[in-house]
């Protein structure tokens, strides 16, 4: 949150309420408008769907709420709904997530702007309720757009902008909003919400099906919808002669996404006075830093915590927070970071047999450079082991030695695991 | 169909918003033909003789107006939507295998919330989806399952093939008892499947859903109704279709209609409907055997005419054919003690 300008809604007038980050998401999916809610129950997500189903049993929303069997039909059910022109939502997390995972590649193919929330858990086995990326990084070539929130405000606010976002015209992708598996999902925090008739206004309303596409056999352009007055048939065969082209499109789009994740976080900052960066990355004191330490979600204010203190030190050390995953903002991350002389990579999952998932982009970022900082993967917080100040205080003393030694003896680190 | 008929030279449904349909059903044959179309035109690439279009083409003599279709993966959905042809005149989907119903609850969950926010422009719109055997019985059956104990108001159809035709018959949950597939083969010890047909639509009618029916395209009128009972019913409806398969069931393709009807004929595939609150009923030819049991054919009606169940033929087999028609038979007991209208 910056100062200066006054949003068009100033914080007296917004709603303050203290809420978890899942309540939270219940709350922005509710504000949205959304028409068709499919869902199925899982630590530490269950709180969302729990919360929606509230608001459909007392008649504050339309929605339809359809409590499927699995997540494979939440994802299904929610890419029938998207199809026939609704806006549709679903959460999950972890095992949830990996049962999707078939349907997450149609549904972004088929260009649909759902949304998902994720309140990110590890993955079995050993079956394990609490935090890491695990589950999101299993989608992250899925072609969807991930973005990675700190805070239970911003779980709110993205969950929102997910919505704008997915159903940009020259994005038409579904958004995966993540947010850290009890850290955010089950923590009480005081937000401030937006009057629900200002939610409807950012987003325009009731969903528009904006895809339109000309259709020999119509003879005419129509909205990519199931539409009786339009018979367009979804999901066809698609061989080897045409589905090469037919992925250029959907590429172009995530790459879109990125400008317009930055342009719909300056709009909210317009209209709330709450902005994240520049809405792709939030970087912390990087301009003059030796030492930069990367990182995802809610580790984010621990690590600028310690970084803090340590510039009080006398360290010139800065933070970067990644908020957009995929697609990968590239550029912006070299920016941000290629001044510095040692760069940590935090990543809270692990590419078995490879590095953190992060630090493979990041690597990719820097590769052009002629001159690059050096680069070591703090692979830490599996399966929600703690990441206490001092432990983040730790991995920046290893830095500092990397940066007078001029060298990584050790490119991957797990950090925090007992010896 | 008069209303919907398209004004097209590709002969599209189109139902106009804001306007209200009404379709009655048509069952003789030249007026049929006049004013109805299917909903699958012609230019598809199932087999020549596939019955699997005939099931849509009597669907399609059914539909009410405003219909969309969710379709698994299998023979119809390949063969009918080869990019950049469709054969489909009105708005159809394809998800992936196993969730025809699930992907349908979703749509039909969105058609409520778009009418209860007074933004469809229509005052109903059907939803159908048409599975497989192997997307019905086997990987779609929890996604089905779930559609009917959550009363979506689906009509959900089974094109039963016996197999997994589409990726080069392999046996499936609906595969009969000795049937030799690809992945039951007929060997020198084990002769094709060895195990029993899953009573898929009885486990439908166990969900207690408003209407369930089995049909073949031989009793073509028979099975138009059932459809249309079907949509007409609000919340779920199953209709379990056989639909034979040249291909998988090794037979000449003009026999197509001939071996649906000779499933029938020998009570392998009896046709009843099942109406919630009411009890089973038996339709068409079955009810003519059950009230003169001496039109039930041996099962051998059924069986000489496919390759599949050539093996069984042989001398040395008789006992397994003896095996079939205990359990045709008793199948077929079962069903006529239950049917309301059975002769006591
Ligand atoms: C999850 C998944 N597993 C396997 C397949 C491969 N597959 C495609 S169609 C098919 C068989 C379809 O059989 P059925 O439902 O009986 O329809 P049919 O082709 O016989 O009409 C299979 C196994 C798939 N597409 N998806
Ligand atoms: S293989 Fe069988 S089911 Fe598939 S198209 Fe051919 S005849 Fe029809
Ligand atoms: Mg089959």
């Amino acid at each position: 949150m910056s100062g200066g300008k006054v949003p068009k809604i100033p914080l007296e007038k917004q709603v303050r309420m203290a809420v978890n980050g899942d309540e939270a998401v219940a709350y922005a999916a509710k504000h949205s408008l959304v028409d068709v809610v499919a869902a199925y129950p899982i630590t530490p997500q269950t709180i969302i769907v729990e919360k929606f189903s509230e608001f459909v049993a007392d008649g504050e929303v339309h929605t339809e709420f359809v409590p499927v069997e699995s997540e494979h039909s939440a994802m299904s059910a929610v890419v029938g709904a998207a199809a026939a022109g609704a806006r549709a939502f679903t959460a999950t997390a972890s095992q949830g997530l990996a049962l999707m995972w078939e349907i997450l590649y149609i549904a972004s193919s088929l260009r649909l702007p759902i949304v998902l929330a994720v309140a990110n858990r590890a993955l079995s086995a050993p079956i394990n309720i609490h935090c890491d990326h695990s589950d999101a990084m299993g989608m992250r070539d899925a072609s969807w757009v991930q973005l990675f929130v700190e805070n239970t405000q911003e779980a709110y606010d993205t969950t929102i902008q997910a919505f704008k976002i997915a159903e940009d015209p020259e994005v038409l992708l579904p958004v995966a909003v993540n947010l850290d598996g009890f850290v955010l999902s089950h923590t009480l925090e005081d937000i401030y919400m937006l009057p629900e008739e200002e939610v409807h206004k950012f987003l325009g309303g009731y969903r528009k099906v904006t895809g339109k596409t000309y259709v020999d056999y119509l003879g005419k352009e129509v909205e990519v919808k199931l539409d009786p007055a339009n018979p367009l048939s979804f999901g066809p065969l698609d061989l080897y002669d045409y589905y090469f082209e037919h992925k250029v499109p959907q590429i172009k789009a995530l790459e879109k996404a990125k400008e317009v994740v930055k342009r719909v976080n300056e709009e909210w900052y317009e209209l709330t006075g709450r902005r994240y960066g520049d809405g792709v990355i939030d970087a912390w004191g990087v301009e003059d830093a030796d030492i930069i330490v990367t990182v995802l979600g809610s580790t984010a204010g621990t690590v600028r915590h310690v970084a803090r203190q340590l510039r009080k030190e006398g360290v010139k050390v800065g933070v970067l927070r990644i908020r957009l995953y995929r697609p990968f903002p590239f550029e912006e991350v070299a920016n941000a970071i290629k001044g510095a002389k040692v760069v940590g990579v935090m990543d809270r999952a692990l590419s078995f047999g490879s590095f953190g998932p992060s630090y493979l982009d990041i690597s990719a970022a820097l590769y052009g450079l002629k001159e690059r900082p050096l680069l070591v993967n703090y692979v830490y917080g599996l399966g929600g082991r703690d990441v206490p100040p001092s432990l983040v205080r730790r991995m920046f003393e290893e830095l500092i030695k990397v940066k007078e030694e001029g060298e990584v003896k050790e490119p991957l680190k797990l950090l925090g695991v007992r010896e | 169909m008069s209303e919907g008929k398209a004004q097209n030279p590709y002969r599209l449904l189109i139902f106009e918003p804001g306007r209200k349909y009404e379709s009655p059903l048509i069952l003789n044959p030249r007026k049929l033909a006049e004013e109805k179309q299917s909903m699958l035109l012609p230019g598809h690439r199932l087999c020549a003789g596939c019955a699997a279009p005939v099931v849509v083409k009597l669907l399609s003599f059914a539909i009410r107006g405003p219909t969309i279709v969710v379709n698994a993966t299998g023979c119809l959905e390949v063969a009918t939507t080869i990019f950049p042809y469709t054969s489909w005149a009105v708005p159809w989907l394809h998800v992936a295998f196993e969730n025809a119903a699930s992907a349908a609850s979703g749509v039909e969950a969105a058609i409520k919330a778009l009418k209860k926010s007074g933004r469809l422009p229509y005052d109903h719109v059907d939803v159908v989806a048409i599975g497989g055997d192997g997307g019905t019985f086997d990987i779609g059956f929890q996604a089905l399952s779930g559609m009917a104990e959550r009363g979506h108001d689906i009509m959900y159809v089974l094109y039963d093939n016996e197999a997994y035709m589409n990726t080069g018959i392999q046996r499936s949950g609906g595969t009969p008892p000795f049937a030799w597939t690809t992945t039951s083969p007929v060997g020198k010890v084990i002769p094709g499947k060895t195990q029993q047909k899953k009573p898929i639509a009885d486990i439908m009618v166990a969900h207690r859903i408003p209407y369930v029916a089995t049909a073949s395209p031989a009793f073509w009128a028979d099975a138009v109704q059932k459809f249309r009972k079907g949509l007409e019913v609000n919340g779920p409806s199953f209709i379990h279709v056989i639909s034979s398969c040249n291909r998988g069931w090794r037979f000449d393709t003009s026999l197509s209609i001939e071996v649906t009807r000779r499933a029938v004929d020998t009570c392998y595939f009896p046709l009843w409907e099942y109406v919630l609150g009411k009890g089973y009923f038996l339709t068409a030819r079955s009810l003519q055997i059950a009230r003169k049991p001496e039109l039930k054919q041996p099962i051998e009606k059924f069986l000489e005419v496919q390759g599949r169940f050539r093996h069984l033929l042989k001398p040395e087999n008789r006992e397994l054919v003896k095996k079939l028609q205990e359990y045709v038979d008793a199948v077929w007991e079962d069903l006529l003690e239950r049917a309301v209208n059975a002769p006591r």
